[in-house]
C-alpha cells in the first residue's frame, strides 16, 4: 500500500517537473515589458513574483520610478537626487562586484532601508513578500536581467577586533589610496575633487560627508561600509577598491572612518587618545 | 645560337611574370588587403585651451614643462589630424575578433594615452597607470547597449585592469578625480585604424571587396566612403573634416 503511494508520488512530481519548464523558456526569449511579468525574485525562502507588485508600484512607486520604470514619474523635477531608472540596470548599493547586477537580496535590503538624504523612504511597512515582489517588478524594466547573472558577492571576513595599530592602519589605507581627494582629509566632502563630481548622467552629485551624522546610503553597519568602497556605488563617482585594498586591510579603513563620523564609537574614543592627526594632503604618495 | 636564348628568357620571363601575379594574388587572399588614406582638417584648428590641474599638485609638477591642453583637435603637418578611428561600417563579414593585440589605456601626467583607444567588439585592453595619484578609471557606455558601465580606482602603483567591451560603441571615459580627464573608447566591428601626428592612418588584414569605410572624430562627428580593396590593389579613402 505505502509502495504504491510513493509510486503515484513519484509520477505525479516527474510530470510537473516535464511540464514546468516550457513556458519558462518561452518567456526568456521575448524583450518587451509584458513578455517579463513571470520574473522572479529569490530572497531566502520567499519567491517575490513581479504580477503581484503591480497594485503596490502603482500605488507607492509610479510617483517618482514611473510607469516605464525610468525614474521620469511625476514627481522627477522636484526631487534631488533624481529617481534611479531602472531600465538601466545599474544599482548603488550592491554585495556585488562593480559593473554587476545586485542580487535579489541587495534589492531586497535597499527597500528595506530606503536611501538616506533622498526622497526613498524606508519601506519597512511592506510584508516581506510584498518587498521580494517588488524586487521582482524593479528587475522586470531591465533586459539585463534576462541576459545576466548577478554578480558573485564579494566575500567579507569576519570583523576583528578594533586596536589601535589597526587604526593608524586605518588611516594609512585612507592616505594610500586617496579617499581624501573627494571626501576630505577630515571626511567632510571637501576634497579637491568634491566640487566636480558628477554622476553617471552628468548630474552633480556629493561626496559622502563623515562628520554630519548621516547614515552611508547603502548601510552603517561594520560590514556594510566595508561592502562600499569594495564594491563600489556604481552610477556615482565612488569607485570599487577591491583590487587596491585587502580584506584585512579593509577592516582598517572601516575602523579609521568610524573616527571621522560624528556618531559617538569605540574607535572615535581610540583615535582620541592616540591624537591621531587627519593625513598630509601635500606627502608624497606613499610618505605619511 | 642568338636566336633560341632569345625565346629562352622570354619564355623564362613569362613564367616568372605569371608565377609573381599568382603568388600576389594569392597573399592578398590571405587577408593582406589594406584600406589607407589621410584625414585632414579644413581650415585653421580652433584654439585648444589649457588646463588647469591646480586642484592636484602633482599633476600641475607632470606637466611643468609643456602644460597640458584639450585634445579634441591635434593637427599636425599639412592640416592632418590625429585621433580619428576609421574603421569597415559595411561590408565586413569577417568573424568576431581574432586579433590578440592587447591595446593599453595609460593614466600619465593625468592625462589619457591615447586619448582616443580604438577597439574591437570583445577584444582585450588593459588600462595602466603610471602617475602617482589615485585615478578613478570611469567608462560610461549606455547599459541599453549591452555594455555595462564600471568604475575603479587605480592608486599609485595599482596593477593593471584587464577588460574587453561586448558591442560597438563610442564610450566616453572619465576620471572623477581630475574632471579634466576625458577620453575615448571607440568599439567597433571588425578591423579599425587610428590618424598619427600626421593624419595618416592604415587598415590592415582587409581581404578583397567592397567596404563603406567610416571616418569617426569626436565627439560625434561622421563621414563615410565607398571603398573597394582589389587583389593586390589596397583601397584609399582620404577625408576632411571641418572644425565645430
Amino acid at each position: 500500500m505505502r509502495t504504491r503511494l510513493r509510486m503515484w508520488t513519484l509520477l505525479a512530481g516527474a510530470t510537473v517537473v516535464l511540464a514546468l519548464p516550457m513556458p519558462a523558456w518561452a518567456q526568456l526569449t521575448q524583450h518587451d515589458l509584458a513578455s517579463r511579468l513571470g520574473m522572479e525574485s529569490h530572497v531566502g525562502h520567499l519567491t517575490g513574483h513581479a504580477k503581484d507588485a503591480k497594485a503596490d508600484y502603482r500605488r507607492y512607486c509610479v510617483g517618482c520610478h514611473g510607469e516605464l520604470g525610468d525614474g521620469n514619474g511625476e514627481n522627477f523635477p522636484w526631487v534631488d537626487p533624481k529617481p534611479r531608472d531602472f531600465q538601466l540596470g545599474v544599482f548603488k548599493c550592491r554585495s556585488t562586484p562593480t559593473g554587476t547586477l545586485p542580487t535579489d537580496e541587495d534589492l531586497f535590503d535597499t527597500l528595506a532601508r530606503g536611501l538616506d538624504r533622498s526622497n526613498m523612504p524606508q519601506w519597512s511597512t511592506f510584508t516581506k513578500q510584498q518587498r521580494a515582489d517588488l524586487v521582482a517588478w524593479v528587475k522586470h524594466y531591465s533586459p539585463r536581467w534576462a541576459n545576466e547573472k548577478p554578480g558573485t558577492p564579494i566575500q567579507i571576513p569576519a570583523e576583528p577586533e578594533v586596536t589601535a595599530d589597526r587604526i593608524k592602519a586605518g588611516r594609512d589605507v585612507f592616505a594610500r589610496v586617496q579617499c581624501w581627494k573627494c571626501h576630505g582629509v577630515l571626511g567632510q566632502a571637501n576634497g579637491p575633487s568634491a566640487a566636480t563630481l558628477t554622476d553617471d548622467l552628468g548630474r552633480p552629485i556629493a561626496a559622502f560627508n563623515f562628520t554630519e551624522g548621516a547614515r552611508p546610503k547603502c548601510g552603517d553597519t561594520d560590514r556594510d561600509i566595508y561592502r562600499i568602497f569594495m564594491t563600489g556605488l556604481d552610477g556615482t563617482p565612488m569607485p570599487s577598491y577591491a583590487d587596491n585594498i585587502k580584506p584585512d586591510e579593509a577592516w582598517d579603513l572601516v575602523f579609521y572612518l568610524r573616527t571621522l563620523m560624528s556618531q559617538p564609537s569605540k574607535e572615535k574614543e581610540m583615535a582620541k587618545k592616540l591624537d591621531l592627526k587627519p593625513v598630509d594632503p601635500n606627502a608624497p604618495a606613499g610618505q605619511q | 645560337m642568338k636566336k633560341p636564348d632569345l625565346v629562352l628568357v622570354l619564355s623564362m620571363l613569362v613564367v616568372v611574370g605569371c608565377g609573381a601575379l599568382f603568388f600576389g594574388r594569392r597573399v592578398s587572399a590571405a587577408g593582406d588587403g589594406k584600406i589607407s588614406g589621410t584625414v585632414k582638417l579644413d581650415g585653421t584648428a580652433p584654439h585648444m585651451k589649457g588646463i588647469d590641474m591646480s586642484k592636484d599638485p602633482y599633476c600641475v609638477k607632470a606637466n611643468s614643462g609643456s602644460p597640458a591642453h584639450l585634445q579634441i583637435y591635434e593637427v599636425g603637418q599639412n592640416g592632418g589630424l590625429e585621433n580619428v578611428v576609421l574603421y569597415i561600417s559595411e561590408g565586413w563579414t569577417g568573424s568576431a575578433s581574432t586579433s590578440t593585440e592587447v591595446p593599453v589605456f595609460d593614466q600619465k601626467n593625468c592625462m589619457y594615452s591615447p586619448h582616443v583607444l580604438a577597439l574591437d567588439a570583445g577584444q582585450t585592453f588593459k588600462v595602466t597607470s603610471s602617475d602617482q595619484t589615485t585615478h578613478n578609471i570611469h567608462p560610461l557606455p549606455n547599459p541599453m547597449t549591452g555594455n555595462i558601465p564600471w568604475n575603479q580606482s587605480q592608486p599609485p602603483g595599482a596593477a593593471p585592469i584587464e577588460k574587453s567591451w561586448k558591442n560597438p560603441e563610442v564610450i566616453p571615459v572619465q576620471c572623477n578625480i581630475h574632471p579634466w580627464m576625458h577620453g575615448w573608447h571607440v568599439v567597433v566591428k571588425g578591423p579599425y585604424a587610428t590618424t598619427d601626428a600626421s593624419g595618416n592612418y592604415t587598415i590592415n588584414n582587409v581581404p578583397p571587396g567592397n567596404y563603406t569605410v567610416t571616418a569617426w572624430h569626436e565627439p560625434d562627428q561622421t563621414q563615410t566612403q565607398k571603398v573597394t580593396v582589389a587583389a593586390g590593389k589596397p583601397g584609399t579613402a582620404d577625408f576632411t573634416f571641418k572644425a565645430k
